[in-house]
């Protein structure tokens, strides 16, 4: 059994490889394409030809398209993702110190929106045509077709300007509060290990709103797809024979109905994780947010090459990795998934 | 909610596509409600720019920053231009952004997929591990980085929309050919001395087209989201053209001191027309395929 689960991991594992590859040659290519020249831009403003020539052959410009592609490989092999033109840092220390800024805030805003969505897709499958079933329909049609970047500035507005008790959206941190020393680089959690709770609420402020944003663009399609998935599974044969076999209505809809309709609940999880993840430019831009998106947006601007290519690879393989957790939680939720593979 | 619309004169029942949707429209006053939603849109894309009192990009600077009044329905921008002609002017632009991508990945995609679907082998493999790769991308990091990449134009913003919507299309296609590959109809075309571009073309395909309709009333609510938030970044559509995403980006910066008006309308009309693609594609799902109504 253990065998065979290992075996089941590995073979999905060795899948995702070549669209790992592909994703790796997409990137390279777009950001070749990226117009305006590195070479001019790293020699400075007062090179002359000599100069630029000489840049531009040290970065391996100079060389065919095949073999920039293979020293960038062996680059990235080496975890060297190229310097970035704006901030004079390497990419990679520079995603490293702006990716928990936006990890943090994604998966706050997911939790969030899944321990609404999650329940009121539920409630909606188990009382269809009550109030809360309608509310659900409105909620969904509503919620896909709100615009991230819109919602975000209408919570400013309302709970900064009218209210007052949002704080200004400047970033994670007013600055007020000193930041937490850089532990797992998570504001909150890193301020609950300095026991600092004036940060941590500091910091809990300041994410709510953009958090809220984010969760209201993904209530819907999770609440759509619970409610979906829970109304198949409840009047599937199985729910009737538990119900005749006289279990609790509880027991029924946790262990029976549930467990069956998580599956699709899961797959559009990873879905609506990849649209979080490009409406995170979205919102960091609205809420001055210093995460990886911003740090994308910074970088086209000046059409800084190694920061795109490095924020495109990060976020695609945070993708590629995530569907791979997912395809394995499907083994853990539903254990005849891991024997139907090839 | 549904009698007033069911207590309508009798018509005499004929079957055919058009007694079935007007059957299914009655029966569905929401439906009914976004064909108007997308008529008022149609019209102000068509005859926006003579429908409007003021010129969208005229900048009146003693009217700079004036809340909503009679003369000016959605108030006026800091540069004094009216937000309600910009509005609506805007309108244009975004439908046939959105527009144009559809269709470029429509055809795109029909193409691709029918021959993934009809020929298999090795074509298949390769365009199945290109679409898996595309989909491995966000898709709006991709598209990010597609207009970067081919330039800031508005018809790169079309290209880049067109792109990460092709394995939509190029997936369904591929899948209603399959099944059909083998079937009866198709085999009797064959024999019966049509080539196989001719089979697929006509006697294959059409049966793909009213999933692909619903797929296209979704995609272009997706397609102008996509588009507007390109803008609202800097990418693609420049100021001072009118165009919603700009206007929400550009009023963002006035919402911290209260004139809400200059995001909020843009805003309020973009949600309006993805509101409005994405009820008239639920709606055109009912039609095509009542089994998958939720």
């Amino acid at each position: 059994m253990l065998p065979d689960r290992l075996l089941t991991i590995g073979l999905r594992v060795a899948q995702a490889l070549p669209v790992i590859f592909g994703v790796i040659v997409v990137s390279f290519i777009l950001t070749r394409a990226l117009p305006g020249d590195p070479a001019v831009y790293f020699a400075g403003a007062a090179a002359d030809e000599a100069s630029i020539a000489e840049v531009r052959s040290a970065l391996g410009l100079d060389k065919s398209l095949p073999a920039q592609f293979w020293i960038y490989l062996t680059d990235l092999a080496s975890g060297d993702l190229g310097q970035s033109i704006s901030t004079g840092q390497s990419v990679a220390s520079d995603l490293a110190t702006r990716l928990p800024a936006s990890l943090e805030l994604t998966l706050i805003s997911l939790v969030l929106s899944c321990s609404i969505a999650i329940p009121l897709g539920i409630l909606a499958a188990t009382r269809p045509g009550s109030a809360v079933d309608h509310l659900c329909r409105v909620l969904v049609t509503a919620g896909v077709s709100l615009p991230t970047f819109f919602t975000g500035v209408v919570l400013i507005y309302v709970f900064y300007y009218l209210l007052g008790i949002a704080p200004s959206p400047l970033g994670r941190l007013d600055f007020v509060y000193i930041e937490p020393d850089q532990v797992t680089g998570f504001y909150l959690i890193d301020a609950a290990i300095a026991g600092d709770w004036e940060t941590w609420t500091g910091s809990l402020k300041q994410l709510v709103l953009p958090a809220i944003t984010l969760a209201l663009f993904t209530l819907a399609p999770l609440a759509r797809m619970t409610r979906a998935a829970m109304l198949s599974a409840l009047s599937s044969d199985y729910v009737r024979t538990a119900r005749a076999a006289g279990l609790t209505e509880e027991k029924v809809l946790s262990t029976y109905a549930f467990r069956n309709a998580l599956l699709p609940v899961v797959t559009t999880l990873g879905m609506v994780f990849s649209f979080t993840l490009g409406a995170n430019v979205l919102v960091e831009k609205v809420f001055a947010w210093p995460g990886i998106g911003s740090y994308a947006v910074e970088a086209l601007v000046v059409s800084d090459y190694a920061a795109v290519q490095g924020f495109v690879l990060a976020m695609a393989l945070l993708f590629v990795a995530l569907n791979l957790v997912i395809d394995l939680t499907y083994t853990m939720i539903d254990p005849r998934i891991g024997f139907q593979t090839k | 909610m549904t009698d007033s619309a069911q207590d309508l004169s009798p018509q005499t029942t004929t079957d055919g596509p058009l007694a079935h949707m007007v059957y299914v429209l009655r029966s569905n006053p929401v439906t009914l409600l976004a064909f108007a939603m997308f008529l008022v849109l149609i019209v102000a894309a068509l005859f926006g720019p003579s429908l409007v009192a003021y010129d969208p990009l005229a900048s009146n600077a003693s009217r700079a920053l004036q809340p909503p009044s009679w003369d000016h329905l959605f108030g006026t921008d800091n540069l004094g231009r009216d937000v309600f002609s910009r509005v609506i002017v805007a309108t244009r632009l975004d439908l046939a952004i959105s527009i144009a991508a559809v269709a470029l990945s429509f055809v795109i995609g029909s193409v691709l997929g029918a021959i993934a679907g009809y020929w298999g082998g090795w074509l298949d493999a390769v365009l199945n591990r290109l679409f898996d790769t595309i989909m491995a991308f966000p898709l709006f990091v991709l598209a990010m980085g597609i207009v970067a990449a081919l330039g800031n134009t508005v018809e790169n913003i079309v290209y880049a929309t067109a792109v990460i919507n092709i394995p939509f299309y190029a997936r369904l296609v591929r899948a209603e050919v399959n099944i059909r590959r083998d079937s009866g109809f198709a085999l009797a075309a064959k024999l019966s001395g049509n080539s196989d571009l001719r089979v697929l073309a006509l006697h294959i395909y059409p049966n793909a087209l009213p999933p692909m309709m619903v797929q296209v009333s979704l995609n272009l609510g997706w397609a102008i989201l996509n588009a507007a938030g390109l803008s609202f970044i800097g990418m693609g559509v420049r100021p001072p053209t009118a165009e919603w995403g700009i206007m929400v980006a550009e009023g963002a910066n006035f919402i911290v001191s209260g004139e809400w008006w200059l995001a909020f309308f843009p805003g309020f009309a973009l949600m309006f027309a993805v509101f409005t693609f994405n009820l008239l594609g639920d709606g055109l799902r009912d039609m095509v395929d009542p089994r998958q109504r939720t």
